[in-house]
């Protein structure tokens, strides 16, 4: 190559680089790897950067409060007529059910009385907004602008004011990261609310799915039928809406029915949420040590199944 | 050296931007169709100032990244260093490319990645993810043209300002 001679580089040359540091390189992000699967150190790191993360994460959701607040200021005055009537009989209805609800409330509180129940259920919560930023768009997380600095802790359930959202993964000291329902990791323990049969919820990865894989083909489920959380594993309060029912079909081996649900909460839309405060009463075995499995935090799914 | 501030302010610009980009909401149905950015930023900045732009500078990038975005620390930085490298190899080609061959050149790249996350995430266990994982390479080669101009001109820019 009577060309290139005259070039420090030439054209097929190994250059600035060699496969030996490729190597080396390729070895420690490997290493690195491996290290935060088994310890996951990643969120501590995280965590003791978060002087600097939270305000990138504020700063990459600007431009969407800017169009938001924008959108907001030139709305035709028509339109918000139209919202705020609609609102005002929203509010309406829901006072009326919130009456009834009380009422409810009310005749409940009685009932457990006669039974003597001891622990009651007290709703707790807190109001957190969403940072409205994308982590991963196959990924079912959202970051919400409460922390440990508002006393959040991991495992908090979330919910929006139709069901469940979700729960608490990881706390920085502003910001949290919450699991949706429908992460392809996620499981939730629910409950036919017309049969009380109870089964897990898995998440798809499709923000409008749920699966149910595993219903005993006997089983009494039809389309259309309300999901609710079982309150097993102490993850999850009972009582609160999941989804509903929107087809059975039989699974591969026939063995089972298999169900797909349509979640509750608006999980792409919400802008606020609540967080609840007082974790249900844990239920079955005590949590394994630390020292027992290494990686008890890592998979939180793993907590919901009963 | 004004001159060489000024060099480093644009390229740390730069992948600030990228990083933002990258966090930057977007509405449910787009969300798969979101290209790469910071490795976008990271390749020209390999082609066109290879000095700065090292394997370990990439390793950097992408831990970076990851206490960003990321999942599982390394991830990213394992993309970007086979990225950097495969650049690097062939810089001295790909910077004489006319750009439409330059921007397929990019499309191999971004999908090369792809793969490499496959991997990363069928070792540690996670799902696979569905269809639209692989539009977001497409989107990213049709982002490249606008990147590289975009860069070449401001560079461009500051350099007739020097003169």
């Amino acid at each position: 190559m009577p060309l290139a001679t005259t070039d420090k580089v030439s054209l097929f040359a190994e250059g600035a680089v060699s496969t030996a540091r490729l190597i080396a390189y390729l070895t420690l992000a490997m290493i690195v790897m491996v290290i935060d699967h088994r310890g996951s150190y990643l969120e501590r790191l995280r965590l003791f950067a978060s002087t600097i993360v939270e305000p990138i994460y504020r700063a990459a959701a600007l431009p969407s409060d800017v169009a938001r607040a924008g959108s907001l200021a030139i709305a035709t005055q028509s339109h918000l007529v139209d919202e705020n009537r609609s609102l005002r009989e929203a509010l309406l209805l829901a006072q009326v059910r919130l009456n009834r609800m009380s009422a409810l409330s009310a005749q409940n509180d009685r009932l457990k009385k006669l039974l003597d129940v001891q622990k009651d259920l007290g709703l707790g919560v807190q109001l957190a907004r969403l940072i409205d930023i994308d982590l991963d768009p196959f990924r079912h997380r959202i970051v919400l602008d409460a922390g440990s600095a508002q006393s959040i802790s991991v495992g908090q359930p979330v919910l929006d004011a139709h069901g469940v959202m979700g729960q608490i993964v990881e706390v920085l000291p502003n910001t949290s990261v919450a699991m949706l329902v429908t992460d392809p990791t996620h499981a939730i323990p629910v409950m036919i609310e017309r049969t009380g049969l109870r089964t897990i919820a898995y998440g798809t990865g499709s923000i409008d799915r749920l699966q149910l894989p595993n219903i005993p083909i006997s089983a009494d489920i039809k389309v259309g039928d309300a999901l609710v959380t079982s309150g097993l594993g102490g993850r999850f309060p009972a009582g609160f809406p999941v989804g509903e029912i929107l087809e059975i079909s039989n699974d591969e081996s026939g063995m089972f029915a298999a169900a797909i649900a349509r979640p509750a909460a608006a999980l792409d839309r919400s802008g606020e949420v609540l967080l609840l405060q007082d974790l249900p009463q844990p239920v079955g075995p005590p949590a394994p040590l630390d020292a027992a499995s290494p990686d008890a935090d890592r998979d939180p799914d793993t907590s919901g199944h009963p | 050296m004004n001159r060489r501030r000024a060099q480093l302010l644009i390229f740390s610009c730069s992948f600030l931007l990228a990083f933002l980009l990258q966090l930057a909401p977007l509405p449910a149905t787009f969300l798969p169709f979101k290209p790469y950015w910071v490795a976008l930023v990271m390749i020209y900045w390999a082609i066109e100032a290879p000095e700065r732009v090292g394997l370990g500078f990439a390793f950097l990038l992408g831990l970076a990244g990851d206490i960003l975005t990321g999942q599982l620390l390394g991830e990213q930085a394992l993309r970007l260093i086979v990225l950097a490298f495969i650049v690097l190899r062939f810089r001295s080609r790909l910077r004489f490319f006319p750009m439409g061959q330059q921007t397929l050149a990019v499309l191999a790249l971004l999908l090369n990645d792809r793969i490499v996350v496959l991997m990363v995430r069928g070792f540690s266990g996670d799902p696979i993810p569905t269809f639209g994982f692989w539009v977001a390479p497409v989107v990213g080669m049709l982002a490249w043209p606008f990147v590289f101009l975009l860069l070449d001109d401001v560079r461009a820019r500051l350099r007739a300002q020097e003169s």
